[in-house]
């Protein structure tokens, strides 16, 4: 970033202030840095800086054998850890082209929306507090509590998971879970108006949403970035829909769109996506089909020499794996990680242009990134 | 001598520590209000219910190391703090918190003075607290209270106008500056004057929020933007001091609010007689009571709405409140005229 321009001819010579916000500020959602150059409140540029959370999980999956790397993908999304474990298994089952048993497939299924919208619920939280409406913050963790006692119970864990296995799932699901489940459905119904009451029509949420951070499909799509963020600028493109694995080939839902791209829009779609999960989980969790849980998968995994590039519809956005394996060892040749935070985070920089620091943070709560899973 | 010097010099005690410890426990009746909207408990663990907690809090700044930056003005940077409490307190002088008492004999006004100028000596002195906010961020040296501080005082000064010319209004009805007048005038109009000046009472209410650096208007300590705004550099008890003049200065609208637009320390209905049953309370209660009332409502608008964006306060306050100010005074004047 180049040197503070200073303007001269005015009544006095004005200067542009630099302003260093993060690593650690209570609004950059972990330990993102924005660098941005203000005139006044207004902002000149940003420089998005990243790094402060790399673990070098893809490099460090080289070194695993491939069911250990399950436990690594926890840390990328650690707010949506299944739906990584489900990407990545897939990735590998598609690798060596194993047959995922259905009642596997539609757990997967029901895993990934229940994390969904737990992320959805970190997600209206923050950004409410964000912008500094801070009861829905405490109400969407209410709820989230929820979602983590099911998954508790199912797997033990409350946050990283390792809930999948390759070629299934570890264990069946516990009696009555499935009871659970659609029982909280019931109680998210009424939860998610309630965030509705506070935020959608408060004229204060309104003027600090609409408008902000606009941006047109195309160009959405040209920067790369994906899920909500890309839906809410109106374009059609859900690996759910357009690419379905799991089970939600054999599920009716629609998928919410925005028309003008602000962050408004991206609210509401995503709101919306709430009440989707809710409808795919509930006919998910009707039809669980019998049978087993794990396909038939070799004692020792070491899929055949090739290439595979899987993606799926993480909470964020579109999460692909790249995976190389040379056929020969027990652990990938190269592991790369297509993650949706990561190429939303490319936007923030065309986003935020124009608009005022508090502006800022609304955005990046717009954009809902995860730190863990942008430097991996 | 008991008159002039002793009763006074008690009050004044009275009246400083009573709004310290008010203050204090105002800071945890808002926690617990705030737990309360978000289904959680606040502070409970120390004492019964948390009711110590604010005697912790205390403690704890009292003893926290207290940093004074390198490249900070240092002589403004602890003046700040003082600039901002000092104000908040001395307004409580003309304050009338109640009628007068019959204590051994004799005739005690509750309130320390009432000087026929009361309400311009409010408002000249409250302003002058601002002056805390903006020498603060100035002299951290450093660039997020700078911005608040920015924010701060076009923030104060635009809505300081819309306040003063609701105040103006008030002042046309009740025929005086005097704070005891104003509550006497309400009296003898049979009418609070929130009934008589809605506009006047909303708009004050508003720019009772803005004034306070309150939600939706708590633009200058913006947490989630400028990490915690004009006193991001202070620490300890001048950090406190800061905290605490905000405290103060909501009690301070609050009381102000009762006193002009609620009555005072009046009971409802002061002038129907078969309610004359309410005189048993004492007259420092209603004031109590609507002055609390005020506060929750503070906190309630503080735990529900999202913060205004600078630029949106700024239109707000000059396109929507000072007109209607304006407008409502200059009714105010001809109907005074006209009718009376």
């Amino acid at each position: 970033m180049e040197t503070p321009t200073v303007h001269h001819g005015a009544m006095f010579d004005t200067n542009e202030l630099v302003l260093n916000m993060g690593p650690q500020h209570p609004s950059t959602h972990g330990v993102l840095r924005v660098v941005l150059r203000l005139d006044g409140e207004k902002v000149v540029d940003a420089d998005v800086v990243i790094g402060y959370l790399h673990r070098g999980i893809e490099k460090l999956s080289e070194n695993r054998n491939w069911t250990q790397i399950i436990l690594l993908t926890d840390r990328m999304d650690y707010v949506a850890a299944a739906t990584s474990n489900v990407g990545y298994c897939e990735t590998v089952e598609k690798l060596m082209s194993l047959e995922v048993p259905r009642r596997a497939r539609y757990v997967r299924t029901i895993l990934c929306e229940l994390q969904r919208i737990a992320s959805h619920c970190l997600w209206v939280g923050t950004h409410a507090m964000d912008i500094g409406a801070m009861t829905v913050f405490l109400y969407a963790f209410r709820e989230r509590e929820l979602i983590l006692d099911l998954f508790e119970e199912f797997c033990g864990a409350r946050l990283t998971y390792n809930s999948m296995r390759i070629g299934g799932l570890p264990l069946d699901i516990p009696p009555g879970w499935d009871k659970k489940v659609l029982e909280f459905c019931k109680i998210m119904d009424s939860k998610i108006d309630e965030y509705e009451t506070l935020l959608t029509h408060n004229r204060i949420w309104l003027e600090r949403t609409r408008g902000i951070g606009v941006i047109s499909g195309p160009e959405a799509a040209g920067l790369g970035l994906c899920g909500p963020v890309l839906r809410g600028s109106g374009v059609p493109r859900d690996v759910r829909k357009d690419e379905p694995y799991a089970a939600y080939d054999e599920m009716t839902f629609d998928v919410p769109l925005g028309t003008s791209g602000d962050t408004y829009d991206r609210y509401l779609v995503r709101m919306e996506e709430f009440r989707q999960s809710l409808r795919i989980i509930r006919q998910a969790a009707e039809g669980i089909p019998d049978g087993p849980i794990v396909g038939k998968v070799p004692r020792l995994i070491k899929p055949p020499a090739g290439e595979t590039y899987h993606a799926i519809e993480s909470p964020k956005g579109e999460l692909g794996f790249f995976i190389v394996s040379d056929g020969k060892s027990t652990n990938p040749y190269r592991f790369r990680v297509r993650s949706p935070s990561f190429c939303n985070l490319q936007g923030l920089r065309r986003l935020v242009r124009g608009h005022l620091v508090a502006d800022v943070v609304a955005l990046i709560g717009s954009i809902d990134i995860v730190l863990g899973e942008v430097d991996r | 001598m008991i008159d002039q010097l002793v009763i006074p010099l008690v009050k004044i005690l009275i009246v400083l520590n009573a709004t310290l410890v008010g203050v204090t426990y105002m800071v945890l009746l808002e926690r617990k209000v705030i737990a309360w909207t978000q289904s959680r408990l606040g502070p409970m663990r120390v004492g019964p219910y948390g009711a110590l907690q604010p005697i912790a809090d205390a403690l704890k700044l009292m003893i926290k190391e207290d940093i004074t930056p390198v490249r900070a003005d240092k002589w403004v940077f602890t003046a700040a703090p003082i600039v901002a409490m000092v104000p908040a307190l001395i307004v409580y002088a003309v304050i009338p918190f109640g009628d007068t008492v019959n204590l051994f004999g004799r005739e005690i006004p509750l309130y320390i003075t009432d000087i026929n100028v009361g309400l311009l000596y409010i408002v000249s002195v409250a302003s002058v607290g601002v002056y805390g906010i903006i020498l603060g961020g100035y002299a951290s040296n450093s660039k997020y209270p700078l911005l608040a501080s920015l924010r701060a005082s076009a923030q104060l000064i635009s809505y300081e106008v819309a306040i003063t010319l609701t105040l103006v209004s008030v002042i046309l009805v009740a025929g005086s500056l005097s704070m005891v007048s104003i509550v006497r005038a309400q009296e003898s109009a049979h009418v609070w004057f929130a009934f008589l000046q809605p506009i006047a009472f909303v708009i004050f209410f508003i720019g009772g929020l803005a004034e306070t650096n309150r939600s939706p208007f708590d633009m200058p300590e913006a947490e989630q933007e400028l990490t915690g705004g004009f006193h991001t550099e202070y620490s300890g008890m001048r950090f406190a001091l800061f905290f605490l003049a905000e405290y103060a200065n909501m009690i301070v609208v609050a009381s102000v609010a009762t006193t002009l637009f609620l009555g005072g320390w009046l009971r409802p209905f002061p002038n129907v007689a078969w309610l004359s049953f309410l005189d048993v309370i004492p007259s420092w209660t209603w004031f109590l009571v609507k002055s609390f009332g005020f506060l929750y409502i503070f906190i309630w608008v503080r735990a529900t709405l999202p913060r205004y964006r600078y630029d949106q306060l700024m239109r707000l306050g000059w396109k929507v409140l000072i007109p209607l100010a304006i407008a409502n005074l200059v009714i105010t004047g001809i109907v005074k005229v006209l009718l009376l």
